[in-house]
């Protein structure tokens, strides 16, 4: 049974603290991963997974469970939702922002009407804002990353793929 | 077979697909020629086991025995596995590898995008996410084909053989079986017969732009889809299933 009996708003407030492994200025709520909350005997958190590779999944559920458990939920469980598939189109606008703010350029809007891939379109650099940009490599230190440099600042930077 | 087992073999080979193509991009992480390719690479690997595990954990459910993810991939023999010969050869050299991915990766996105469209639930949510990861991997490797094609006498030269030596495989990518029909019947999958003529369009404009000659179609290997593999199949299974099986259970 559930200890405090929390009600849903409070378990998608605890959720809403939960950072993201790889990108850890992003919660996983911002990151438009949990896709419900059902409490009935234990509290189950519905799970969508980003890349099916993505080595952060079961890190994740696991930060999951440790936060409700902390707050005194004794039975969590994940369930993971595929459908329909988690795309950057997900991401909150809060979340694009603390992703600009952090120094990673956000993914555009509309990933899944159109394929918007590195390269196909202007991306603005997130310390100065210019679109004088370049594709430096369409991979990145994550699956979710490609890399760029900024021609006006010169900085080296990451942009989120839209896929 | 009943036509359950026939779901389960559709669903079996499409993990069987992606398990022996990440091993295979697995035993060259650390080895690319240059540290964007060396991040392509493992990124692809990881896309390609994450959708393995996606198919077996969903073909362990249809069977309702109690095989996990780990059963299918660490705990079955060569003649279990009904993955496609383009996939388990060896890697060869970077065009090589290239010329594989290009030719079965032009053919899986148009396979992913039927399954997307089937009445199987649980095959089409993978297809709908594992397809937005293929398509990216395609158009790197096409764009690799077009460099090396249309690049110097060499690359030209080399970029040709690899598509010849690999054209022999292509053959069993659309040679429907009954496990194939099946699942087109029952489940509005895909008909390999009109993905052929698709895959042969998408092949030929690439080649075209590389300017490299698409090989004849002559006599076609087959096989794997069946069980039965070539030769360099056991040493992949050998390498990957190895320390399960020697240490079964372990963790760390």
């Amino acid at each position: 049974m559930v200890a405090n009996s929390p009600t849903r708003e409070q378990v998608w407030q605890w959720l809403s603290d939960v950072p993201d492994p790889e990108i850890p200025v992003l919660t996983i709520t911002d990151l438009g991963i949990v896709r419900g909350v059902a409490i009935n005997d234990d509290v189950t958190v519905e799970l969508a997974p980003t890349y099916t590779g993505c080595p952060a999944t079961e890190v994740i559920e696991q930060s999951v469970i440790d936060a409700l458990q902390k707050r005194g939920v004794e039975r969590v469980s994940i369930s993971r939702v595929l459908s329909p598939p988690w795309t950057t189109d997900w991401i909150s606008a809060e979340g694009r922002e603390k992703l600009r703010a952090y120094g990673i350029a956000p993914p555009e809007q509309g990933s899944s009407k159109r394929a918007l891939l590195p390269g196909d379109h202007a991306v603005a650099c997130p310390r100065c804002a210019s679109t004088d940009t370049r594709l430096v490599s369409e991979f990145g230190s994550t699956a979710c990353k490609a890399s760029y440099r900024c021609s006006a600042c010169l900085e080296p930077f990451e942009y989120f793929k839209c896929i | 077979m009943k036509s359950d087992d026939l779901l389960l073999a559709y669903v079996t080979r499409l993990g069987d697909n992606a398990l022996v193509l990440a091993q295979r991009k697995i035993e060259t992480v650390t080895l690319g020629p240059e540290l964007e390719e060396e991040l392509a690479n493992a990124n692809f690997a990881l896309d390609y086991l994450g959708q393995a595990r996606l198919f077996y954990t969903l073909a362990g459910e249809l069977e309702n025995a109690g095989r996990d993810e780990d059963d299918f991939a660490f705990l079955r023999s060569d003649h279990e596995f009904r993955n496609l010969l383009l996939l388990e050869q060896p890697n060869g050299h970077f065009g090589d590898m290239i010329a594989r991915d290009f030719l079965f990766e032009s053919f899986y996105v148009l396979q992913l995008e039927a399954l997307e469209r089937c009445r199987h639930a649980g095959v089409a949510a993978i297809a709908a996410r594992a397809v937005k990861e293929v398509r990216y991997h395609l158009r790197h490797v096409g764009r690799w084909l077009v460099r090396l094609g249309d690049g110097t006498a060499q690359s030209h030269e080399r970029a040709q053989r690899s598509i010849d030596d690999l054209w022999r495989f292509t053959g069993e990518l659309f040679a429907a079986d009954e496990i194939d029909r099946a699942f087109a019947k029952g489940f509005d999958g895909p008909d390999l017969e009109a993905l052929r003529v698709q895959w042969q369009q998408a092949v030929a404009a690439v080649l075209a732009e590389a300017t490299l000659k698409q090989p004849e179609d002559g006599w076609m290997a087959s096989g794997g889809k069946q069980g039965r593999h070539s030769e360099h199949f056991g040493y992949l299974l050998a390498e990957m299933q190895h320390l399960h099986r020697s240490h079964p259970g372990a963790t760390w």
